[in-house]
């Protein structure tokens, strides 16, 4: 089954009088457990995109299933229980509560589940050292740096076990050091968990980095390849 | 229970963001609410002490008169049975207190100058704890039984009358027959009270003495029966009625001293609104602040929408946030009440404007009362129109579409 399909959306944005066509006619489909890159220059459709398979937007027509469900036509409640039970997001800058530590962070979604408090310690503990911020555990986001905020961004994403995790633009505010290190670890959840990742970039290391590479321009897949990745 | 605790604890830490802003809005709450009670101590205090002077000038929380007696307080309505079959019900019943009386016009007369007076035949055991007039603060002395053959006058008749203890005055009224009824006294005391009316008006000599000067026999034109409370008069009132039959009519203080009664009621409404137009300036302040809170948070509450909090866990936690600063502000407010109000327990002098506060049917003396009701009152207004007036603004932050709102640029 697939974990993701598009099947002819559409989105147009007012800019003033003028019509942004955000999405045109687009369809794809992405199977579970596939690291996805969406590429475009800016404006060409990949946030729109991700935002609609995530259920934060709706298209203007066309159908979006995650696994056997529509979520295009779901109401909003619903869509926030798939977001929280199956959808992982890690988005490009403001992906912190601040009133909340490092921990609560990773734990505020696995809280929402109704996750037991001793499940939800071992897993953010577990998460924290494997994104290289152990000891870090009980410092708010004001006292981190935007390499580790988004290092938590990523634990607390996946630290539900979603079935699929959203990124757009991650490596946006990092050094290539920490895009490399936040990279190698979408790798190894993608290998070890086989948790499906799409991510919309206009990085070219993180292009690099993923077996399937899907460039867009002016709402529309211009280029969807499969290449091996580094 | 995981959702509403993950909600508290934001909402705790959210409301401490901002502690200026939280410092300032608690103060707000808190003067507010301690206004309302405090405001409404006094008020209360003061309707109090009117229903009290009011009840024990009358005296007695329900009484029972012949069904003519209130439109015409002449010796001929008097009650058709027995005084002592009456009685010997009354005391076999079991009331707090209780007392039989005649009470009737009359014109009182020294040397000097004559009055029109309100004659009281009483017992004066009976209504020791009954009436306003303090038995140990009299000069010269009270009537020693029913049958005492002096009369005790307020100071400020004596003063009217230039009389004094010791000196005879003479008592006119009716009897049955509308013929005059009269007979020298000697006055035995001079009794003091709270408010200058009193003591012009009241007149007090033996129940028998007077029984037999009006030629009534064993009859009386009022029984009384006291409950400990005047808010709550019913189970005195229903028993009252039991004891007696369709000859007579039952009324409760209320009903015999409308202007009181329908000052209580206005005085509990009064608070009321007291209370609500004091949340009403107090609800401008609140509103703005969560409505603050919520646009400065627009980012963030689009993130949690986006990791799948519900609009409703928003809704409740932008409630929580406004709960958590009314129940604190409550707290703080009751405490500032309580503690305001203590020390003033032995009753604050108005002398000052006591003609005015004597006209109103109150004493110079305001002894504020808390009352547990009031201060529940206050409470439940201020979490209720709280819980209301914070729906809007959470209402709003629960609408907001997470993508929208994640990327609001300030």
């Amino acid at each position: 089954m697939a974990a993701v399909r598009c099947i002819d959306i559409c989105k147009t944005y007012l800019q003033g009088d003028q019509e942004i066509k955000a999405l045109d006619h687009l369809s794809i489909e992405i199977e579970a457990g596939g690291f996805v890159c969406l590429s475009s220059p800016s404006g060409g459709g990949k946030t729109t995109l991700l935002n609609a398979i995530g259920g934060l937007d709706k298209p203007d027509s066309g159908e979006v299933w995650i696994e056997d469900q529509r979520i295009d036509t779901m109401s909003k409640g619903e869509l926030a229980d798939l977001r929280l039970r199956k959808i992982g997001f890690v988005f490009q800058a403001y992906n912190l509560i601040p009133v909340l530590t490092a921990r609560e962070n990773v734990e505020f979604v696995m809280q929402v589940q109704g996750l037991s408090p001793a499940m939800r310690r071992e897993r953010s503990t577990e998460l924290l050292n494997e994104v290289g911020l152990a000891g870090l555990e009980n410092r708010r986001p004001a006292q981190m740096s935007g390499g580790q905020q988004q290092r938590v961004a990523v634990a607390r994403a996946i630290a539900s076990r979603p079935t699929l995790v959203l990124a757009d633009e991650p490596t946006a505010n990092l050094d290539s050091k920490t895009s490399d290190g936040l990279m190698d670890l979408f790798e190894e959840l993608n290998t070890h968990h086989k948790t499906t990742f799409v991510i919309a970039t206009h990085d070219q290391r993180v292009m690099a980095h993923v077996p399937r590479l899907v460039r867009m321009l002016d709402g529309r897949i211009v280029d969807d390849i499969e290449q091996n990745a580094a | 229970m995981n959702t509403l605790r993950v909600l508290l604890m934001l909402a705790w830490r959210n409301l401490w963001r901002n502690h200026r802003r939280t410092f300032i809005m608690l103060a707000a709450i808190s003067v507010g609410v301690w206004a309302m009670i405090f405001m409404t101590a006094l008020t209360q205090g003061m309707v109090n002490e009117m229903v009290k002077d009011g009840v024990s000038a009358l005296p007695g929380h329900v009484q029972v008169h012949h069904p003519n007696y209130r439109d015409d307080p002449n010796i001929n309505n008097l009650i058709p049975m027995a005084d002592t079959e009456l009685s010997a019900k009354f005391a076999a019943a079991g009331f707090e207190q209780w007392a039989s009386r005649i009470k009737v016009p009359a014109v009182i007369t020294s040397e000097r100058e004559s009055r029109g007076v309100t004659l009281l035949g009483i017992d004066p055991n009976r209504e020791r704890d009954l009436t306003f007039v303090d038995y140990e603060d009299i000069d010269g002395r009270f009537l020693e039984d029913e049958a005492d053959k002096g009369v005790v006058i307020g100071r400020k008749l004596a003063e009217t009358l230039d009389t004094d203890v010791g000196k005879r005055i003479v008592i006119m009224s009716q009897d049955p027959k509308n013929d005059i009824a009269d007979r020298g006294f000697r006055v035995v005391g001079l009794f003091g009270a709270n408010m200058q009316s009193l003591e012009e008006t009241y007149v007090f000599a033996g129940k028998q003495t007077i029984q037999k000067l009006l030629s009534v026999g064993d009859h009386v034109t009022e029984l009384v029966a006291m409950g400990d409370d005047y808010r709550n008069v019913e189970p005195v009132y229903e028993k009252v009625v039991k004891l007696v039959d369709d000859s007579v009519v039952v009324n409760r203080w209320f009903e015999l001293d409308s202007y009181l009664g329908t000052m209580l009621r206005v005085m509990d409404g009064f608070v009321l609104i007291w209370v609500v137009v004091i949340f009403l300036a107090l609800s401008f302040g609140l509103v703005n602040t969560l409505v603050m809170a919520v646009f400065e948070r627009v980012r963030e509450i689009g993130l949690m929408l986006a990791l799948g909090m519900k609009p409703s866990s928003i809704l409740g936690q932008i409630i929580i946030e406004s709960m958590l600063l009314l129940v604190i502000g409550l707290a703080i407010g009751n405490v500032l009440a309580v503690a305001s109000i203590a020390p003033l327990n032995s009753g604050i002098d108005i002398s000052i404007v006591a003609e005015g506060m004597e006209m109103m049917g109150s004493a110079s003396v305001l002894y504020p009362q808390l009352r547990m009701e009031d201060v529940i009152l206050a409470n439940v207004v201020v979490l209720i129109l709280g819980f209301f007036a914070s729906l809007s603004p959470a209402w709003r932050a629960s609408r907001f579409q997470p993508i929208e709102a994640i990327t609001r640029v300030d």
